[in-house]
């Protein structure tokens, strides 16, 4: 793709975390710029979680600096990043399980449309935030469930909860882990479109272990191997890469 | 009927229920039993704070005992000050004690909102069994503060000789005291309620839930957390000065971890995180202490019997056993 002179939305620059004897990052650069999918790759325990936790300030980095829209992250933790404009996904859906899909939802709505510091109004009377949160479970095709709490969900209905719930904080990036993991070959194909035209709302950094959804969304691939990232660039650049193809895709590439 | 309707109705039986015994123990010429029920309901005020914090929380504070005390401290030292003519303060400008309810209410709210600011800036960093271990610290460092002050009594305590006044009511008049509590404990229930369903209400019981859900939207869940404690042992603390002004004594024990034991208890016995549980569990309480108490001096066992039950077979309480499960909107 053309970058121009555009800025990177997310800039990560040598970047190291180590837990005792085990580089878990070692030294990783990677950015991601305006309108593109950069996706993240790597087989497991590659360090692909503890570099997301570093980047949504669950982990503080030993060495290396994150910049997001330009802002030094170092010291600000998950909610202050989340304000800012990082739309997270969990590997592992991370919901409010008593509460119904809605309310999941609508938590995000009044976390991006002012103060949670309102005690008077009840929120189920107040229809900017149902609105606001029955128009984003639409989007992800889940408005029949609205009523439903989280825990009920399918595991499925769970990732999309997910991604609607990213989606009510407008974000300016989209971290988006594992998002296929479980979907079936029919979910992940709707997920597929669905993240295509997502691209245009914010970019993403998508860690995912889908190979088919990976060639098919992604402008550029980065692949982690032993915390290191081993090589960047286009998908047809990285399935001929000869390193990748030993470390990482294998047979799975004819 | 709907589980939900069938709450409210069983909250406005609760409501109605405690406000009439008071009117039949008067007909009945038996005024003890108008004390057991002001017992009942400002123990209730304590439990109804707690409650914000462990059921809609899910902060387990082994230290609201602290806020009870400080609340009845702040009753009777300011009190005492005004019986004795002796101002608080002379330095600077005189500062006289009060024997005026709505101002001593006032400090004792205060008072105990601000030792819960400091406590829950340490304690909240913490969760869990930790979080249990240094409320429970910090109420014990105030429960043997108070022993040792000799000003106000030490382990004596500190009596109130007449009890406070209130603008244009008989205070004196048992019927009279027990209505001012009873005013602010639906009040305090009032407050509650309406706290949980308000935008900071969502914040707080998703907090509960999921603390990486909450930061993961933008908001902190320390802050929430912290505005919840304070809130929290504000209105223990006023129940802490209505309970100075019932017994006209303020005691150390008031502060000791016993009293935070049984205001837990109520909250648990009653239903965690239902809006009249703790008045159930207070009602419960004082219900056993006063049939069993007068059989052995051993009459908790009973009621640990009463809690081992709930605990295992009805995490809802007795509220949870009548109206069902909660939903959640």
């Amino acid at each position: 793709m053309d970058k121009g002179n555009m800025e990177p939305v997310l800039k990560i620059s040598n970047l190291f975390k180590s837990f005792g004897a085990l580089k878990a990052t070692d030294d990783v650069s990677i950015d991601l710029y305006p309108g593109e999918i950069h996706a993240l790759i790597g087989p497991n325990g590659a360090g692909k979680s503890t570099l997301i936790k570093q980047i949504s300030g669950d982990l503080e980095p030993d060495l290396g600096s994150i910049h997001f829209l330009g802002k030094n992250m170092a010291g600000l933790g998950v909610a202050d990043r989340a304000q800012l404009g990082l739309g997270r996904t969990f590997q592992v859906s991370s919901l409010a399980l008593e509460f119904s899909a809605l309310r999941n939802v609508m938590l995000a709505v009044q976390a991006k449309s002012g103060s949670s510091f309102r005690f008077f109004k009840p929120v189920m009377k107040d229809k900017a935030l149902i609105e606001g949160a029955m128009e984003m479970l639409t989007q992800v095709d889940l408005q029949e469930r609205a009523n439903i709490p989280a825990a009920e969900l399918s595991h499925g209905e769970r990732r999309q909860l997910e991604i609607a719930i990213a989606l009510a904080l407008k974000p300016k990036v989209f971290l988006l882990d594992e998002p296929m993991a479980g979907m079936g070959p029919e979910g992940s194909k709707k997920l597929t479109e669905f993240l295509d035209k997502l691209r245009h709302q914010a970019p993403i950094l998508l860690v995912e272990h889908d190979m088919d959804a990976v060639f098919a969304l992604a402008d550029r691939i980065s692949v982690l191997v032993y915390g290191q990232v081993i090589a960047t660039g286009s998908v047809d650049e990285i399935r001929r890469n000869p390193l990748v193809r030993t470390a990482y895709l294998g047979e799975e590439v004819v | 009927m709907d589980k939900f309707d069938r709450e409210k109705a069983l909250n406005v039986l609760i409501a109605l229920s405690l406000l009439i015994i008071p009117f039949i123990a008067i007909e009945m010429d038996e005024p003890f039993y108008v004390t057991l029920a002001t017992r009942v309901v400002v123990f209730a005020i304590a439990g109804v704070g707690l409650n914000l914090a462990l059921g809609l929380g899910g902060l387990i504070s082994f230290g609201h005992a602290a806020f009870f005390g400080i609340g009845g401290y702040a009753a009777g030292i300011l009190a005492s000050h005004a019986l004795n003519y002796e101002p608080l303060m002379t330095s600077l400008f005189e500062l006289n004690g009060t024997t005026e309810m709505l101002i001593i209410w006032g400090v004792a709210v205060v008072a105990s909102g601000l030792a819960a600011l400091i406590i829950g800036l340490f304690s909240l960093r913490t969760s869990g069994v930790y979080f249990i271990m240094i409320t429970l610290a910090f109420g014990q460092m105030i429960y043997y503060f108070a022993i040792s002050w000799p000003a106000y009594g030490g382990e004596d305590g500190l009596s109130i000789y007449v009890r406070n006044k209130f603008p244009g009511v008989n205070t004196l008049d048992p019927i009279n005291f027990f209505l001012i509590c009873f005013t602010l404990l639906m009040l305090s229930i009032l407050l509650i309620s309406v706290l949980k369903n308000s935008r900071f209400g969502a914040a707080l019981q998703a907090a509960r839930q999921n603390d990486e859900r909450l930061s993961t939207v933008g908001i902190h869940p320390f802050k929430i957390r912290l505005t919840t404690f304070v809130v929290s042992a504000m209105i223990t603390g006023l129940a802490g000065a209505l309970y100075a002004d019932l017994n006209r004594f303020v005691s150390p024990s008031m502060l000791s971890w016993h009293t935070s034991g049984e205001i837990m208890v109520f909250v648990i016995l009653g239903g965690v995180g239902r809006l009249f549980g703790p008045v159930v569990g207070a009602a419960l309480f004082i219900l056993f202490e006063s049939i069993f108490g007068g059989l052995t001096e051993h009459w908790m066992l009973f009621l640990g019997l009463v809690l081992l039950a709930v605990v295992l077979f009805a995490r809802g309480g007795l509220i949870g056993v009548i109206a069902g499960k909660t939903r959640h909107g």
